[in-house]
């Protein structure tokens, strides 16, 4: 199975932990990874920002880049959607409809593709862990339990993979898929809401009294992650992918 | 406590001043004065009163959280969401077909239908009606859409005296506010603020008891029912089958304006109020109250579908750029709204800014789809203020796909707007650097070294500073610890 790392701008340039994770945990799981280096971004922030049109020439290039891949695998659920959901606005070639449909969120293709249970992954993270459900996983790429709907047997891809993971004590919040308030380009066009609705969401997590905020897409961590920072909390961010391919 | 919301000026005061010179001072006062503040600059008034803005926070969970508790007591709710988004879009398809049949049913049954394109035909024909029926004194139950047209500024110009009946309406008709949400417009209030505008307005002893306050607001309004000359009211729903329509209230205040001493029943509706058929009623009574407050039904749910002896029924049924929006394939399934306000109690951007940062008259997400189709360039931010959560779209009761409307919007938007503003450049720019591997890897580098080196100004030259640290910049990117150790 020959997977593309699809490794997002920001994480690239400031997280590249979360890109080493991804790429060794998959590499345990058997897959044969390669990271195109040709790759930049996949065109989300302009797109958001009200300017897919100026985002086309980005979308045309990531499917250039990874079309030869069985599945292109990434640590974010945002990018991710935006390359299944708003590519539509490229001619529909036959790459293009393969990358679109072989982009996967990791937690979703660890679970729903590589189908991994507790013999494959050997992990441990003895540590109290507050879990995010980043909207655009939980509520586009449906990965995770929707609390509006009232779907019975939802199912959620980070608890599976928490549940597999040894010593992890795993915490839901009070509102569990609330909004971080970062939001792309919100974050910076409306910072004050932005600010304060992460700072409701850090307040639920610091009231569990958990050591770590985890969850599947950088950006809401990054955003919580700083002010956690700003406010002089301890409690510190970990996306997924860095507690899967823990070990002691 | 305070009220937090600057209010939005856009009216020019020359009242008092002589004629101001056209000097470049003056005009910059009017450019300033005349121009709306944006959901961002209304937003951060309302959240620098914390303390209001946490309780407030907690008002609209608290609404999300009951709607949850009922909605999930049924069983069949993700099938009824289904149902009622099929028969409001098939109604939508045949809009004009079944609006002449509840015209032609609605008038066999003895009631008056009036067409009004916009709002100011739909205030004229509303005015006209009653100085017809010299009717001096209105009573008025709760109805967005003569918000909307803005009927109340319009009628007291004309000398007719309109009393809102809805308790939370009538506060605000006391304070001189807006409603900042459909269905509780005063929820923004909390119960010190309403005690002493209870006493300023109906010499109520200080007090912010709701049941007394409750009590002294009843007494108040039962005696402008019994004086009115004639009551006003929306419409929830209109059957086309019967020419009947339905309005839902928990207060009971549309009945009494009715049965009251007057004579004349103004209704208004925007056509998309239309139902096909009495049997559909029964999906949308059964969403409506659980969606919007968790209710299993509202305490009142009233049919009229004739008028008494000697009264009359008068429908306005009103566009006011509905049709415009029909004609958009991308947006129009917004027409399928039935008010009941889910997307604004479940939405984090409305509840961390409440209702007056919108400035369009319906708030929060459903507001943010609507306006722009009213007027593009009047209401460009709204699709903006919002992180495309889409938890809107998983509670509307008929499906309308929310978030992915607000992204299309942003995208109309910016189309038609001048590519020149920084926004534009910056987005552009940013596109092109992304669109060379070589550029995307230089500017990530001397982004990186200004993070790194200059951390303090680096935080402050952006808004991200403003509440948030900037990540730590690592020794080497992604990209350089795989070309070092895994590049095969």
């Amino acid at each position: 199975m020959k997977v593309g790392l699809f490794i997002p701008c920001f994480v690239d340039q400031y997280y590249p932990e979360v890109g080493k994770a991804t790429y060794q945990l998959l590499t345990k799981l058997g897959c044969d990874v390669d990271y195109p280096t040709g790759q930049t971004c996949c065109g989300q922030p302009m797109a958001n920002g009200g300017h897919a049109k100026d985002s086309v020439k980005l979308a045309y290039k990531f499917v250039d880049i990874f079309s030869e891949y069985d599945y292109v695998v990434g640590p974010s659920g945002s990018c991710v959607s935006h390359v299944r959901d708003h590519y539509d606005i490229i001619e529909q070639t036959d790459d293009v409809k393969h990358v679109r449909k072989d982009t996967w969120e990791i937690s979703d293709f660890l679970v729903n593709v590589l189908k991994v249970d507790g013999g494959m992954l050997k992990a441990s993270f003895p540590h109290k862990v507050g879990v995010h459900n980043s909207c655009h996983a939980h509520r586009h790429l449906g990965v995770g339990i929707q609390s509006e709907l009232n779907i019975p047997n939802q199912e959620s891809t980070i608890e599976k993979l928490l549940a597999l993971v040894n010593g992890v004590e795993a915490v839901e919040m009070e509102h569990p898929d609330e909004c971080c308030g970062f939001g792309g380009t919100f974050s910076v066009t409306e910072a004050t809401v932005s600010v304060q609705m992460g700072k409701n969401r850090i307040k639920e997590h610091i009231k569990e009294n958990v050591e770590f905020i985890t969850g599947v897409d950088m950006s809401c961590l990054m955003h919580m992650e700083g002010i956690l920072k700003r406010e002089g909390h301890k409690v510190e961010v970990k996306h997924l992918v860095e507690i899967l391919n823990s070990e002691l | 406590m305070e009220p937090t919301q600057a209010k939005p000026q856009t009216k020019f005061n020359t009242k008092s001043e002589t004629k101001p010179k056209a000097n470049l001072k003056t005009k910059k006062i009017i450019k300033q004065q005349t121009q709306t503040q944006t959901h961002a600059q209304l937003a951060e008034g309302f959240l620098s009163n914390q303390l209001k803005a946490s309780w407030f926070n907690k008002s609209i969970w608290y609404q999300r959280d009951k709607r949850d508790v009922a909605t999930k007591k049924l069983n069949e709710w993700e099938t009824l969401r289904e149902l009622a988004s099929d028969i409001k879009a098939h109604t939508l398809s045949k809009l004009d077909e079944y609006l002449i049949e509840f015209e032609e049913k609605a008038t066999a049954n003895g009631i008056n239908i009036h067409w009004a394109s916009d709002d100011k035909e739909h205030n004229e024909i509303a005015t006209n009606l009653l100085k017809k029926h010299n009717a001096k004194k209105v009573v008025k139950s709760k109805s967005m859409l003569s918000e909307e047209c803005e009927l109340n500024h319009h009628l007291e110009n004309n000398g007719i005296e309109i009393i809102e009946s809805d308790l939370g309406e009538r506060i605000l008709q006391f304070s001189g506010e807006k409603p900042s949400h459909i269905v509780m417009p005063a929820i923004h209030k909390t119960k010190e603020e309403i005690g002493e505008l209870f006493e300023e307005k109906l010499n109520t002893k200080k007090s912010n008891d709701p049941v007394y306050l409750t009590q002294a607001a009843r007494l108040h309004l039962r005696e402008k029912f019994i004086n009115a000359d004639a009551s006003m009211s929306g419409v929830n729903f209109a059957v086309a089958e019967t020419g009947s329509f339905v309005l839902c209230t928990n207060e009971g205040n549309a009945d009494l304006g009715l049965t009251a001493n007057s004579k004349l029943h103004i209704a208004s509706m925007g056509i998309e109020k239309i139902i096909p058929k009495q049997e559909h009623l029964g999906v949308f009574v059964r969403m409506l109250a659980r969606n919007a407050t968790g209710q299993p039904i509202t305490t009142y749910t009233s049919h009229f579908t004739k008028p008494n002896k000697g009264s009359e029924i008068h429908i306005i049924i009103v566009d006011n750029n509905r049709t415009k929006l029909l004609a958009e394939e991308k947006f129009n399934s917004s027409l399928k709204c039935i008010r009941c306000a889910a997307c604004m109690n479940t939405c984090p951007v409305f509840k961390n800014s409440g209702g007056h940062s919108y400035n369009f008259v319906i708030p929060g997400p459903i507001g943010a789809i609507l306006a722009p189709a009213h007027d593009i360039k009047k209401y460009e931010d709204m699709p903006f203020a919002s992180t495309l959560c889409g938890s809107c779209s998983n509670v509307c009761p008929v499906k309308i796909n929310i978030h992915e409307q607000l992204y299309d919007w942003r995208q109309e938007i910016t189309q038609r707007k001048s590519s020149f503003t920084i926004k534009s450049i910056m987005m552009k720019g940013g596109a092109f650097v992304l669109s060379h591997t070589w550029m995307y890897r230089l500017f990530g580098k001397i982004g990186g070294f200004f993070v790194h080196n200059f951390r303090k100004i680096s935080t402050m030259a952006t808004p991200w500073g403003k509440g948030r640290e900037l990540p730590d910049v690592p020794k080497e990117s992604f990209k350089d610890w795989w070309d070092n150790n895994a590049k095969k």
